[in-house]
């Protein structure tokens, strides 16, 4: 194998003078034959994962790029109405609306009626002013034959509305395509006349309780699933391993079950005339009147997802108290702690990195799910996902299901962080 | 957990309470997937027990909905079973389609992601490996990503990114693109949107058995004269494999159980056994979906199974003894 040009083949060190330097067979100096042998071998690992970097780059990143963008671009207005977007990007906000602008507005909604664009503008509009969409459609309608000055009074005539200064703020605010305004609406506010931020009508103002249920409703979960976890998982690591292991079954069952099936059983259960209200009534708690709605509500969606999300909590605790040595805890009570002191003082602070790790990752998950709250939530149990799939696939204002999925995505992003500088994601485990 | 002699009546009380607190919680674990196999079997539109179920009447129990699932969607269901039934059922039976489809999907993704997933497990595993722990963040990003985020983004992506038509690369991709070029409504899409859930799974298991790893093992194959090949495939795969094969079942359970990507991305065509149920239970929920989710169950324990024997099996070969 060994050749005498192979750098590695041998090491000389010349003895001669004070400042001698290692050198390899060939000559070169050591320091750098390592540092040559160390960057191939660094290539080599990187050489490995590339493939798979490139692909999540592509499949992942760039999508998520895209939806980023997306959520602060929409020129749906700016591309088809280009001499009112001038206008506005020429003046103060709050300025009244002059002869020019007027002109300006009809000649471009007459181009975009001719070019059957009136729709998509009428469309980006709305989003900032709910029902004007019509008032673009009707009046484009109107001028596709041609507008005759003055344009102030003839557009006031076709509907007062283009009067409003409302209407014009909305304008201004969509004038750009590059636009902040998604954000803001996130956020339960808009612009006003004067260019000012401010909150959005009482009836419109849902994001922010969205976002807070949502936190609510995860915290709640992790806090049920840390309550029914520990116990378990304190048993499973306290039996001899012969008999936890077959208990652990129990647990990585459910872990292993599609998640529709195990929504699908809680609806069965959980329904009017499902087996857990038959229960009740067979026991005499309840009676035929009384049956108890449990589903299509927030009950149903803590239940069930409480249920799901279980398993992710008992792993890591499982993990952690395996390891915690029994001595302790039979020193403290030898030295006069009662169970409960004992249990507190000593065994459970020693439980905190696999509870944190356990409840990091059951918020996590909670924060972004999506199909049990869709099946089993109801209205009063949608959480911020169902919001941002209903403005994917229902009204399709996708600007805004991609502002909404950028501050959830945030959120998200900084507890991954959190939980990779507690927890490490190496310690990750699967079952 | 045995009491000792010397507990208190008191340590003996919350001693058992504990222990029914456990089962409790077991119970609350298990019987909701328990539950729906008996009332699959129900003869009655009903998803509660009826009388004669719990009678154990014979009566009560049939296996018609399972029988549904194979004639949903045909064309004569009624007709004698014979090989044309069953031709029309292997064409036509929605759940049977829907069960195809999963599978195509399933095994391509779970394919992409085990060879791309221990290639990078490999590399992130060598103490050299640059950025490592940036680059693992990143790679598991897509399981801790909330899913609608990811559907989002590749709905954007898939009706963007398209190759322009009359295109050397249109006529070398039409197969696999949708008409007009893109990655939407295409197979190829879901499946490496799947891929892209799945690596984490991959990743997590096969740098978890690669921890374990002897390295001084492929020193004495190279010592032995193996080249890098042969050292990989006769002396490292045959060791990771367990981690491997755990992280393939694991990628592909992720793809048999995803609904959201595949309900942003996927056209009709694509209609997967999730998105049937989802249609299902949306629209009207039937015993049919329980008798899918029985059958998914019975898969999920087989599932199980196979992954805690190879666990058993890789700490058997590394010889690391159970805790």
């Amino acid at each position: 194998m060994a050749s005498p040009l192979d750098p590695h083949a041998a090491i000389v060190t010349e003895a001669g003078g004070l400042d001698a330097t290692l050198t390899t067979a060939d000559g070169t100096p050591l320091k750098r034959a390592l540092a040559r042998a160390s960057r191939k071998s660094r290539w080599r690992a990187f050489l490995l994962v590339l493939p798979l970097l490139a692909f999540i780059v592509i499949t992942f990143v760039v999508p998520i790029g895209q939806m980023l963008h997306r959520s602060v671009y929409n020129d749906g207005f700016a591309a088809n109405m280009p001499q009112i977007s001038g206008w506005f990007a020429e003046t103060e906000p709050g300025t009244v609306p002059d002869d020019a602008a007027f002109a300006a507005l009809s000649a471009d909604l007459q181009a975009a009626a001719e070019a059957r664009t009136i729709g998509i503008v009428g469309t980006r509009i709305n989003y900032e002013m709910p029902g004007t969409r019509s008032l673009f459609t009707s009046t484009g309608r109107k001028v596709r034959g041609g507008v005759e000055p003055p344009y102030r009074e003839a557009l006031l005539e076709i509907d007062g509305k283009w009067g409003e200064p409302e209407l014009w703020a909305s304008m201004r605010n969509s004038s750009t395509a590059y636009t902040g305004s998604f954000y803001l609406a996130s956020l339960d506010r808009t612009r006003d006349t004067n260019g000012d931020i401010v909150q959005v009508n009482e009836n419109r103002r849902v994001y922010i309780m969205l976002f807070m249920r949502t936190l609510w409703l995860s915290a709640l979960v992790t806090v049920m699933t840390f309550l029914l976890g520990f116990p378990i998982a304190h048993l499973l690591a306290t039996l001899p391993l012969r008999r936890s292991n077959l208990l652990m079954i129990l647990v990585l069952l459910p872990f292993w079950t599609s998640l529709l099936v195990r929504t699908t059983s809680w609806m069965v259960l959980l329904q009017q005339q499902g087996v857990v209200n038959d229960l009740l009534i067979w026991m005499g708690a309840i009676d035929e009147s009384g049956r108890l709605k449990m589903m299509y509500n927030q009950i149903g969606s803590i239940i069930a997802m409480t249920h799901i999300l279980l398993p992710f909590m008992i792993l890591p605790l499982y993990s952690v108290m395996r390891t915690i040595n029994p001595s302790y805890v039979r020193a403290a009570k030898s030295l006069g702690a009662t169970s409960w002191t004992a249990f507190r003082r000593i065994y459970f602070p020693q439980t905190l990195p696999g509870l944190g790790a356990g409840a990091l990752l059951v918020f996590i998950l909670a924060v972004g799910y999506y199909i049990t709250p869709a099946l089993v939530g109801g209205a009063s149990g949608q959480l911020i996902s169902n919001m941002i799939a209903e403005h994917m696939t229902g009204t399709l204002n996708w600007s805004m299901a991609a502002a909404l999925a950028a501050i959830l995505l945030a959120g998200v992003l900084i507890l991954y962080w959190i939980y990779d500088r507690l927890v490490g994601i190496d310690n990750l485990k699967l079952g | 957990m045995a009491l000792p002699k010397y507990a208190t009546p008191l340590e003996r009380v919350w001693h058992w309470t504990y222990l029914v607190i456990c089962a409790l919680i077991f119970f609350f674990l298990i019987a909701p997937i328990v539950v729906i196999i008996p009332l699959s079997f129900n003869a009655d539109r009903f998803f509660t027990f009826t009388d004669e179920m719990l009678a154990f009447d014979p009566a009560g129990y049939s296996m018609r909905w399972y029988d549904s699932l194979m004639t949903f969607g045909m064309a004569q269901p009624e007709g004698p079973r014979g090989a044309s039934w069953f031709a029309d059922m292997w064409a036509n039976a929605k759940w049977v389609n829907a069960a195809k489809n999963s599978i195509i999907i399933g095994v391509c993704s779970t394919v992409l992601a085990t060879v791309l997933g221990t290639l990078a497990a490999l590399g992130l595993s060598r103490p050299e490996m640059p950025f490592r722990r940036l680059i693992m963040a990143l790679l598991i990003s897509p399981m801790i990503v909330p899913l609608i985020i990811t559907a989002t983004g590749l709905f954007f992506f898939y009706s963007s990114a398209c190759v322009p038509q009359g295109s050397w690369a249109h006529t070398l991709l039409s197969p696999v693109l949708s008409k007009s070029g893109c990655l939407a409504n295409t197979y190829l899409g879901v499946i490496l949107a799947h891929a892209t859930l799945g690596i984490p799974f991959v990743i997590i298991t096969v740098t978890a058995t690669l921890v374990g790893f002897d390295q001084s093992l492929n020193r004495a194959a190279a010592s032995l004269g193996a080249n890098p090949r042969t050292t990989f495939f006769r002396v490292t795969m045959p060791l990771i494999l367990p981690g491997v094969i755990s992280g393939a079942l694991f990628a592909f359970v992720t793809s048999f159980d995803e609904v959201v990507a595949v309900l942003f991305i996927a056209g009709p065509d694509q209609m997967t056994i999730p998105r049937q149920m989802w249609i299902g239970i949306r629209e009207q929920l039937s015993p049919a979906i329980l008798a899918v989710a029985t059958l998914l169950v019975v898969f999920s324990i087989a599932l199980l199974v196979t992954v805690e024997l190879l666990r058993r099996r890789s700490e058997r070969i590394r010889g690391v003894t159970p805790a």
